[in-house]
């Protein structure tokens, strides 16, 4: 961002700490973006004349005599439909050879919506992996994190959903992504030929850590404009967030803001849910829908980041590894989707709220026969057939690698309970027995 | 009127340096460039407010200009709240223009060119005092009552009074005259603080009415009463809204008013979609009518969160004056208290437990206090129940804000994880709960008088059956099945029966997710009859087979008409089935 003519220039700073400093400067707006000693910095406190600025790139090497130049705006991303297909940093500049983008200015970190009006979400979005279609549908206008530990591949499932999503414009928005995963989701987008309907802003590990506080507010403005101003089907990809919520506590710790639970900031809730919220089915057919990461640390979703995503979120996604099969599955019993009651069995077959239960309930009652094989105990003939069925089960329908339709992922659990069970022992209501159990 | 110049700006605290005199909790305006943001002075240091902007301060600058207005927060009261969707500083959200909310738009929580058909209820000459009646206008099915102004708490004489006739609610409608012989034109509209309880009333007994909520676990187990407070704490997933929605749809209310705090947007819609078509089991009109919501939500600004419960609380005490029966549910009060966190923060102030501001066992309890039940000055009555949900960080109820709310409020709705994992809704701990309530002589004699003569005592019985198969169940854990006496079976399962047919609730079934207290009364002395008789059993295998055959009946009978012939039916079989295994 070049310097402009006209602009007052400060070149004294009083105070330097890891991550902010301060200035004596007048007229300076709350929010304004500047550049300190040529890095980018936004004001987060005035008092009187004296500025203090959080520097993003960090204020390694920053001398009290670095020149500070105020914007006069806050931070902007220029959104067109050239944003298709390009990638940035956090500050919305490519960083994939191509030319600046040409269109209108926006802030980022916008108005909210007004509540009254907003549209109930309604559309199903299908991915081909039945343990979110068939277990958890998702609908346009959601946002639901997967909870995942780091050795999980989360970055894998959710490039695959992205993949598959039926979605105008999918926008990723990484935040301290490795480098390998950065090079991942792009050759991943490339080799797909999805190219045109992606928009990424990246922050890796190689960039500051306070930097990437600005990129799931850059991806999300790029998402309201798609959503609002063409119409159009917005996925977007925030990962990972956990590294969001860290930076948030650097810059709320140099501020010597008085920690809360968990050393984060006290305003973690409204922080992320400002985020969050972004997620909307907007009256016009536009939408924006939100996938997110949050890892764990062991496990503990009762740490402050997780426990307030789940305060937020519609519903959280688990990953498991299924033994029986080596593959990768959508834990059934943790993972939950809120909103799914609003459109299975109604954009969806009939049958699909009963065949998912039954075949969870099948599922749970083979970690029971489970347990008690491993203690040593007899196991009866239904277990030994429920056990059968939740192998088939995870194989056949619920391995992510399996991309099949709802209808199919209903006739296959159909099949399946035909093959080992009783038509007492399924119980679903007779309107669909009749229709679905294949006569002898 | 006092004037003051921006000096310092933290996120949404704003210091505001005045040239004249300011009270604490006055509102200002600040000036950004031909935009008005709303903000309260919440301290005061020599000649510096301390402000907190109900806005974003994006792009706010020292020097920018303030106007304070010598008003404290307000609402304004009048006809036409019902069936309103407020913000939390009560703007009507439907007036505001766009599809995203404007930065210092504010428009009018009332319909100034509606009219009304207005009936006097005071005469010329009569004596009158703040919160008396005046007259009454229809406003959908209720009876709006025209009062004097809450702050006129002297006597004052009606001089005149508007004949029965439509009005604007901005036309005069009643002349009084102090004690000095001074007149006051009086309109249909008052202003009130949002900070201050509204006190126009004789006496507030202790409550003793049953509020029927036609949710079970909370009716019959540990019930609300009319005027009562109670707080639902649950960690996510565990159904606090669900439960609250269907108190919504069901409680025995004349007026709902809903505070959503701080939550899901997409959960306001639902019920901004679902009420309109809904319809009130009690009255058959659709659930709007009876319901003012006031939103906002989590992602709006901080500051107007706090507000947002105090909103409700007044036009809560607004209704309640006119002798109705308001029920106010605020999700989630956790949201609330953390706004508070956040400011008392900025305010560098000393924080106590969890950084929450040292005084939100303070701030808490006076909130709960202004619920209650009230003998109006006109000879009727009023009431305000009070049910607000926690949002326990990780679950762990040994938490500030759970704690604080325990002191204050009488009934505890504990919604266990392990229950909602296993899907036993409503997942409201049956153990844990209480209801102070149920220690209240008035309302032990309510009961007793009202449902059955021995129903306290059932209720008791009920929660020791349930004690005791927690306890069988425990020992059968740690014993295994074979290790324990065939009592401890039958007594657990006689505690899944209560749970099952008793507690649980499908809240989606058109039966099933409400049961008047009838109703209620009949299932749990059917259950408790079963529960007092000794069965002969064999061995241990026989016992699940045969309570679960038991409870599958009671289950039809929940789904079906009460006293229907289905439902007969089934209690015949159920009959049947309880008499062939009674030991003789």
């Amino acid at each position: 961002m070049a310097t402009q003519a006209f602009q007052k220039i400060y070149t004294k700073l009083n105070q330097i700490t890891k991550a902010t400093c301060s200035v004596r400067a007048s007229g300076v707006g709350n929010e304004e973006l500047a550049t300190v000693g040529g890095r980018l910095a936004q004001v987060v406190k005035i008092v009187d004349d004296n500025v203090t600025l959080q520097i993003f790139a960090g204020t390694e090497g920053i001398g009290t005599d670095a020149e500070v130049v105020f914007f006069g705006k806050a931070p902007t991303l220029k959104v067109g439909p050239d944003l298709a297909g390009r990638f940035f940093n956090a500050y919305g500049e490519p960083i994939d050879g191509g030319p600046e983008v040409e269109g209108k200015e926006i802030e980022i970190g916008g108005p909210s919506v007004n509540p009254v009006r907003r549209k109930q979400p309604s559309e199903l979005i299908t991915t081909g992996i039945a343990g979110i279609d068939l277990n958890n549908t998702l609908v346009t206008g959601q946002k639901i994190p997967f909870f995942a530990d780091p050795d999980q591949p989360y970055n894998e499932v959710m490039a695959m959903v992205a993949l598959r999503a039926a979605s105008d414009k999918i926008i990723l928005g990484g935040m301290g992504l490795s480098n390998d995963d950065y090079l991942f989701y792009k050759n991943t987008f490339e080799n797909a030929g999805v190219i045109d309907r992606i928009v990424s802003f990246v922050n890796t590990t190689e960039n500051p850590t306070v930097e990437r506080l600005l990129v799931p507010n850059m991806a999300l403005t790029a998402a309201e404009y798609f959503a609002t101003e063409k119409n159009e089907k917005v996925l977007v990809l925030l990962t990972d967030m956990t590294l969001y919520c860290d930076a948030l506590s650097i810059v709320s710790n140099r501020m010597d803001q008085i920690p809360s639970k968990d050393s984060m900031p006290g305003s973690l809730y409204s922080d992320l849910a400002k985020l969050y919220e972004k997620a909307v089915q907007f009256p016009d057919g536009g939408s924006i829908t939100i996938i997110a990461v949050t890892t764990l640390s062991g496990g503990d979703i009762t740490h402050a980041i997780p426990d307030n995503t789940g305060y937020i979120t519609e519903g959280q996604l688990f990953l498991k590894r299924d033994t029986d099969i080596s593959k990768t599955i959508v834990d059934p019993f943790r993972s939950l989707s809120r909103l799914k009651q609003l459109v299975i069995g109604k954009k969806t077959r009939e049958d699909h709220p009963q065949v998912m239960n039954t075949a969870v309930r099948l599922y749970a009652d083979a970690a029971n026969a489970k347990t008690k094989m491993e203690n040593g105990f007899d196991l009866s003939d239904y277990d030994e057939r429920v056990l059968e069925f939740a192998k088939e089960y995870s194989e056949e329908i619920l391995a992510i690698d399996v991309n099949i339709g709802t209808d199919e992922m209903l006739d296959t659990a159909w099949k399946l309970f035909q093959k080992h069970f009783t038509k007492e022992e399924i119980g679903i209501k007779d309107e669909f027995m009749n229709i679905y159990w294949k006569k002898e | 009127m006092t004037k003051g110049v921006v000096k310092a700006i933290i996120e949404n605290l704003v210091q505001v340096e005045v040239s004249g005199p300011v009270s604490q909790n006055e509102i200002c305006y600040i000036d950004l460039g031909g935009v008005k943001l709303m903000a309260e002075v919440i301290k005061i240091i020599g000649n510096v407010a301390y402000t907190q902007v109900f806005e974003s301060t994006r792009n706010l600058r020292p020097g920018d200009t303030a106007e304070f207005t010598q008003k404290m927060l307000e609402v304004k009261l009048g006809p036409g709240m019902l069936s309103k969707n407020y913000d939390g500083l009560q703007n009507d959200l439907n007036k505001m223009e766009g599809i995203f909310l404007t930065r210092g738009e504010y428009t009018d929580p009332l319909d100034e060119d509606s009219s009304w058909e207005f009936t006097p209820l005071a005469k010329a000459g009569d004596m009158v005092t703040g919160g008396d009646w005046l007259g009454s206008v229809p406003e959908k099915w209720i009876e709006h009552k025209i009062m004097v102004p809450f702050g006129l708490t002297g006597e004052y004489k009606v001089k005149k009074i508007a004949e029965k006739g439509t009005y604007k609610i901005t036309d005069t409608i009643c002349t009084i005259e102090d004690k000095d012989g001074e007149e006051i034109e009086l309109n249909m509209i008052q202003y009130w603080p949002v900070k201050i309880p509204i006190k126009c009333y004789i006496q507030k007994p202790r409550p003793s009415r049953l509020m029927e909520t036609g949710v079970r676990t909370i009716d019959t187990l540990n019930p609300m009463v009319e005027g009562g407070t109670g707080f639902i704490p649950g960690p996510f997933g565990a159904g606090k809204t669900v439960l609250q929605h269907s108190i919504s749809k069901n409680a025995d209310a004349d007026l709902i008013i809903m505070a959503a705090c701080g939550e899901r947007a997409n959960e306001v819609v639902e019920l901004f979609v679902e009420f309109p078509e809904l319809d009130d089991p009690r009255t058959g009109r659709k659930l709007m009518e009876r319901t003012i919501i006031v939103c906002n939500t989590s992602n709006m600004p901080v500051a107007a969160r706090e507000a947002s419960v105090y909103t409700a609380m007044t036009i809560a005490e607004y209704y309640r004056n006119m002798g109705l029966k308001v029920l106010l549910l605020a999700d989630s009060t956790s949201r609330w208290a953390q706004a508070l966190r956040e400011m008392s923060n900025r305010m560098e102030e000393l924080p106590g437990p969890d950084a929450f501001p040292m005084d939100l066992p303070a701030i808490v309890s006076s909130f709960y206090a202004r619920a209650g039940f009230v003998h109006l000055n006109g000879g009727s009555t009023g009431s305000i129940t009070f049910i607000g949900t926690v949002s326990p960080a990780g679950g762990n109820l040994k938490e500030p804000v759970t704690e604080s709310t325990k002191k204050a409020a009488r009934c505890f709705y504990a919604l266990s994880q392990s229950r909602a994992d296993s899907k036993r809704y409503p997942a409201v701990d049956p153990i844990d709960s209480y209801s102070k309530y149920l220690e209240y002589p008035e309302v032990i004699e309510y009961l007793n008088n009202n449902i059955n003569p021995t129903w306290v005592d059932d209720v008791t019985h009920t929660k020791d059956i349930l004690l005791r198969g927690r306890e069988a169940q425990e020992q059968i854990n740690i014993l295994g099945d074979d290790g324990v006496p065939l009592a401890y079976h039958d007594r657990y399962w006689k505690s899944e029966l209560v749970d099952r047919v008793i507690l649980q609730q499908d809240g989606f079934d058109p039966v099933d997710s409400s049961t008047p207290m009838k109703r209620q009364e009949f299932m749990l002395e059917l259950i408790l009859d079963i529960c007092d008789r000794d069965f002969v059993f064999e061995s241990f295998e026989e016992i699940m087979p045969y309570y679960v055959k038991l409870i599958n009946i009671c289950k039809q009978m929940n789904y079906v008409e009460f006293e229907s012939d289905d439902f007969k039916k089934y209690e015949a079989e159920l009959r049947k089935e309880v008499e062939a295994r009674s030991a003789k």
